[in-house]
C-alpha cells in the first residue's frame, strides 16, 4: 500500500511538473492518467522492493547520494587530470572481486555507483562476483571491500 | 545577493564546460576503447552535473528548476545504464582491453 | 555566461564526432554517439536559457530518454556482430 501511494504520488507529480498549469480540469485529469498507469503498474506486478524501492528513499537521498557525489566529484578530478597530463598516465586494470551484497538491488546500487563513479566501469555483475575495469591500477585496487561495498550493504539493510 | 547566485552560477557552467571539454580531449586522446568509456563518464557525471546545478541557480525557485533536475536524475540514472551495456556487450563480441600488466590477463576470463 | 557553456559543449560535441567518424570500432562510434546524445541534451537545456525560453527544457527532457533507449535499441543489434547474424535466428531473435 505504502508503495503504491508513493508511486502514484511520483506520478502525478511528474504530470504537473511536465504540465505547469493547475486549472481544475487538468489536475483531475492528472490524477486520472497517473491512477490508470498505476493500476497497468500493479497488473505487471513491476511495483514490488526492486522495481519500486520507496523504503531506501529516505537514507538513500540524505545518507549515501551525498557521499557518491562526492566522491564522483574526487574521481571525476583525479581522472581529468589524467587525460591533460601530456604523458597521460594511465594503468588500465582489469579486477574481479566479490561483492559483500545478498540482494539484487544492493548489487545492482553497488555496480551503477561503480559505474557511475568516472575510472572504473562495471562489466559484468553477478551475484558474488563483479568484473571491474579501472583506469588504473589504485582504482582497481580499491574496489574489493571498498567503503562504498560497505555503504550500499548498509543501505540494503534498511 | 543576485551578484554573489550570478558568480556561483557563472563558475559552475564554467567549470561544466571546462569537464566537458576536458572529457571530449580523452575520447579522442585514450589509446583504447574501454578507457574511452572513463572519459566519456567524466562528460556524465561532472560536467552535466555541474552545467545542471548553474542552469538551476540560475532558475531560482520554479518549475524549471525541478525539471533541470529531473533532466540531472535521468542522467545520473541511465547513463552508467547504457554505459554498463556498451562495455558488456563489447567484451562479449571478444574486444579485448588494453592493460598494463600483460601478467594480470590471466585473471580475464 | 550561457554563450560559454554553449561554446564548451560545442567544441565537445566536435571532438565527440571526430572520435565517432575515427572509430575504430562499432563500440567506440556507439559511445561517441552516447556523448553526443548527452552534450545535445545539456545544450538544449543551455539554448533555453540563452533565448530566454525554458520550454527547450521538454525537448531535452524527451532527448534524453531517446537517448538512452536509441543505445540499448542499437547495442542489442550489434551484440552479436552483423543484422544478419545467423545466432540471433538460432534462438528466436532472442539476444540474451
Amino acid at each position: 500500500m505504502f508503495r503504491s501511494l508513493s508511486a502514484f504520488a511520483a506520478l502525478y507529480a511528474f504530470w504537473l511538473l511536465l504540465s505547469g498549469y493547475f486549472t481544475g480540469f487538468l489536475l483531475a485529469a492528472g490524477a486520472g492518467s497517473a491512477l490508470v498507469v498505476l493500476i497497468f503498474a500493479r497488473r505487471m506486478a513491476v511495483l514490488d522492493r526492486e522495481g519500486h524501492p520507496a523504503h531506501l528513499g529516505l537514507s538513500a537521498t540524505l545518507g549515501y547520494w551525498p557521499w557518491l557525489l562526492k566522491e564522483i566529484v574526487k574521481s571525476g578530478w583525479d581522472v581529468t587530470k589524467r587525460i591533460l597530463d601530456p604523458s597521460l598516465p594511465i594503468s588500465p586494470t582489469l579486477a574481479r572481486f566479490k561483492p559483500s551484497q545478498k540482494s539484487d538491488l544492493g548489487l545492482v546500487i553497488h555496480a551503477n555507483s561503480i559505474t557511475l563513479t568516472p575510472g572504473t566501469v562495471a562489466i559484468e555483475v553477478a551475484p558474488g562476483e563483479f568484473l571491474v575495469h579501472a583506469l588504473t591500477r589504485e582504482g582497481a585496487d580499491g574496489l574489493a571491500d571498498s567503503e562504498m561495498d560497505r555503504r550500499v550493504s548498509a543501505l540494503e539493510k534498511d | 545577493m543576485a551578484f554573489l547566485l550570478d558568480l556561483a552560477s557563472w563558475l559552475l557552467l564554467c567549470a561544466g564546460g571546462f569537464f566537458c571539454v576536458a572529457g571530449g580531449l580523452g575520447l579522442l586522446r585514450m589509446p583504447d576503447f574501454y578507457t574511452r568509456m572513463h572519459a566519456a563518464s567524466v562528460v556524465d557525471t561532472l560536467g552535466a552535473g555541474l552545467i545542471l546545478l548553474g542552469l538551476i541557480l540560475q532558475a531560482g525557485f520554479t518549475l524549471v528548476a525541478v525539471k533541470l533536475l529531473m533532466i540531472g536524475l535521468l542522467i545520473f540514472f541511465a547513463s552508467p545504464t547504457a554505459g554498463h551495456a556498451l562495455a558488456r556487450a563489447a567484451l562479449i563480441r571478444g574486444l579485448a582491453p588494453r592493460l598494463a600488466d600483460p601478467e594480470d590477463a590471466s585473471s580475464k576470463r | 555566461m550561457f554563450a560559454a557553456a554553449g561554446l564548451a559543449l560545442l567544441v565537445t560535441l566536435l571532438l565527440a564526432l571526430v572520435r565517432a567518424g575515427l572509430g575504430p570500432t562499432v563500440f567506440d562510434r556507439l559511445l561517441a554517439a552516447n556523448t553526443v546524445g548527452t552534450c545535445a541534451m545539456l545544450l538544449l537545456a543551455v539554448i533555453g536559457f540563452l533565448g530566454g525560453r525554458p520550454e527547450f527544457l521538454d525537448l531535452a527532457l524527451v532527448y534524453g530518454l531517446l537517448n538512452v533507449i536509441g543505445i540499448i535499441a542499437v547495442l542489442k543489434f550489434f551484440r552479436h556482430g552483423d543484422l544478419g547474424d545467423p545466432g540471433d535466428e538460432a534462438n528466436g531473435g532472442e539476444t540474451r
